[in-house]
């Protein structure tokens, strides 16, 4: 890998660990994360599937307040640069995936790490609110962003410099039951991402809509885009019918326009 | 006091707009977003305060606790903007006023955001852009990363706009039924798209043979008695028919994964992600989830199962 490559992988780190906690742009998405770099490495195809691949396994990572997630950013970084120094191409990215989920777990340290630094850092803000120093103020929350972008790119660094033989060793030295047993792993390991989104969501009122959803994305010939118009279908549907119901005949002047079997039981 | 009435200015609050985008950047244990917050209202503050004191005063007051989703810190930024605005202009705001505002409005507005934009947008424009990808095509990570960032950036300006100018009105707003209904159709549109997701997703194969039945002769193709050449790849294709006309092979090789399909395509991904949220639910860590699914991955495949 080239010096220039390997300065730009690591600002690329940089950037997936700082979004990382900011959760704006999303560089810290695999499927950003990967893409670029393969992008700067000249691996932008194997970049792009391992990308996607892992981010089908991300789908439910989020922060939700204190929790934190497995974190993605260190995830898709390292194992990107994994797969780059590797050098099987598009062949190295099941592999890849497997070796990005323990380093999703030591991410979370990581993260617990600085976001405990962080609790030092607003106590000098504090300091500097007395005495209205606004240039300090916002030093120290860049600061703050800065070690969060260091999280992610020192990691990226020192894999950086481990030299490529040791990491194609490594990997080759991988039994094909490993490796293929891994990637059968990965096919089911998507199911806890979508595990963790449904516990969030789940109300009695939108199962039938799960089941919905779950019936249809059988016929092969609905793409994803197709799917999602027919959930927005449906649930303006059913927002809309359930306005009518409760609105009952008075506004809508005649009711025949509304809901017959609503209109039964109303009468009823 | 009217000729020195000042306001915030639309530069000013697109500056606020523009600093809110680093909320997070100082995400500590111990009050979450407030160093993000009083970064996000510095030009704010120094546009409406001008004595040291009340500054300073400024400054620790929206140093306090503050955590809620990031994106939906903008309307509550509007609204304590135009609440600052107020107070700076001489009218009787209490410090309690502005920390009430902020704290009513993050509860509710977070139990919005995460449900919208995590579990609903985020999931379905990374899937919609992962499938894209996992074929190499370029189009998926761009398609995610402009879709993703035209929505935040203009939810983000929009809402902080629109809780400026309704002030402190709009916490009748945030508990009114409008949010709740957007916060409900996303989830069902939620629930419809993941329930899809898992029958494309989850891959999960079962490879043993259930039953090996020799095909009835006729059945299928019999290769001995092809022309050889071009011709007979020709006709040989022509009576395989894409897998409708003749079978490929005198055996039909039945696996427990097609009997499955037969029933229900997708059953045993369904079984697996309700099993996934049964132990997420005992407080089992994801993190063991998924080393556990892989060594099942490793284990299945070595005996054959998978």
């Amino acid at each position: 890998m080239s010096a220039i490559s390997m300065i730009l992988v690591v600002i690329v780190a940089f950037f997936a660990g700082m979004e990382g906690i900011l959760d704006q742009f999303q560089f810290h998405q695999p499927l950003i994360a990967c893409t670029l770099i393969g992008l700067v490495t000249g691996n932008l195809e194997a970049g792009i599937i391992l990308g996607g691949s892992l981010q089908m396994i991300a789908l439910g990572w989020a922060n939700i307040g204190a929790a934190v997630a497995p974190d993605a950013a260190l995830a898709a970084v390292a194992s990107a640069i994994i797969l780059v120094k590797g050098g099987q191409g598009v062949h190295g990215v099941n592999t890849a995936i497997a070796v990005a989920i323990p380093l999703a777990v030591a991410g979370l340290f990581l993260t617990m790490l600085v976001r405990t630094i962080s609790v030092a850092i607003v106590h000098i803000m504090d300091r500097e609110a007395e005495k209205a120093n606004f240039k300090a103020i916002e030093m120290w929350q860049l600061i703050a962003l800065f070690l969060q972008g260091l999280r992610i790119a020192l990691p990226a660094a020192l894999l950086l410099f481990i030299p490529s033989s040791v990491v194609q060793g490594f990997l080759e030295s991988m039994p094909a039951w490993l490796t293929d047993g891994m990637t059968i792993g990965g096919g089911m390991v998507v199911a806890v991402g979508y595990a963790m989104v449904i516990n969030m969501m789940a109300t009695r009122e939108v199962w039938p809509f799960f089941a919905i959803g779950f019936v249809l994305a059988a016929v092969s010939e609905f793409t994803l885009i197709a799917l999602g118009t027919l959930g927005l279908a449906f649930a303006l549907i059913y927002l809309n019918l359930e306005g009518n119901g409760g609105n009952g005949n008075n506004s809508k002047g005649g009711s025949n326009t509304g809901d017959p079997l609503g209109d039964i039981l109303d009468d009823y | 006091m009217v000729e020195n009435k000042v306001n915030l200015t639309k530069k000013d609050r697109l500056s606020v707009a523009w600093r809110s985008t680093f909320l997070q950047g100082s995400w500590n244990y111990e009050r979450m977003q407030n160093g993000g917050w009083v970064y996000a209202m510095i030009p704010a503050i120094k546009r409406l305060y001008t004595t040291k004191e009340d500054q300073a005063a400024a400054l620790k007051r929206h140093l306090e606790f503050f955590n809620t989703h990031p994106y939906v810190a903008s309307p509550i930024l509007g609204v304590t903007l135009a609440l600052e605005e107020e107070k700076a202009n001489g009218v009787e705001v209490e410090d309690a006023a502005i920390s009430g505002v902020k704290v009513g409005m993050m509860g509710p507005l977070a139990g919005v955001g995460d449900p919208v934009f995590w579990f609903t947008a985020r999931p379905i424009i990374g899937a919609l852009g992962a499938s894209l990808a996992i074929a190499g095509n370029i189009m998926g990570p761009i398609l995610f990363f402009v879709l993703w960032n035209v929505m935040r950036i203009a939810f983000q300006w929009y809402t902080q706009e629109f809780g400026y100018k309704a002030g402190s009105k709009i916490t009748e707003d945030v508990s009114g039924g409008l949010l709740q209904k957007v916060t409900r159709g996303a989830s069902m549109m939620g629930m419809f798209v993941l329930g899809a997701l898992i029958e494309r997703w989850v891959s999960i194969k079962f490879t043993p043979v259930v039953s090996r039945t020799p095909v009835q002769k006729g059945g299928y193709i019999e290769w001995d008695k092809l022309p050889s050449g071009g011709k007979g790849i020709q006709q040989a294709l022509e009576q395989w028919n894409m897998g409708k006309g003749l079978s490929l092979t005198s055996t039909k090789v039945t696996t427990l994964q097609q009997n499955l399909d037969q029933l229900i395509p997708g059953l045993v991904a369904l079984l697996l992600t309700f099993l996934c949220m049964w132990l997420l639910k005992k407080n089992v860590s994801p993190i063991l989830i998924i080393i556990g699914i892989f060594v099942i991955g490793i284990l299945g495949h070595v005996i054959g199962l998978l």
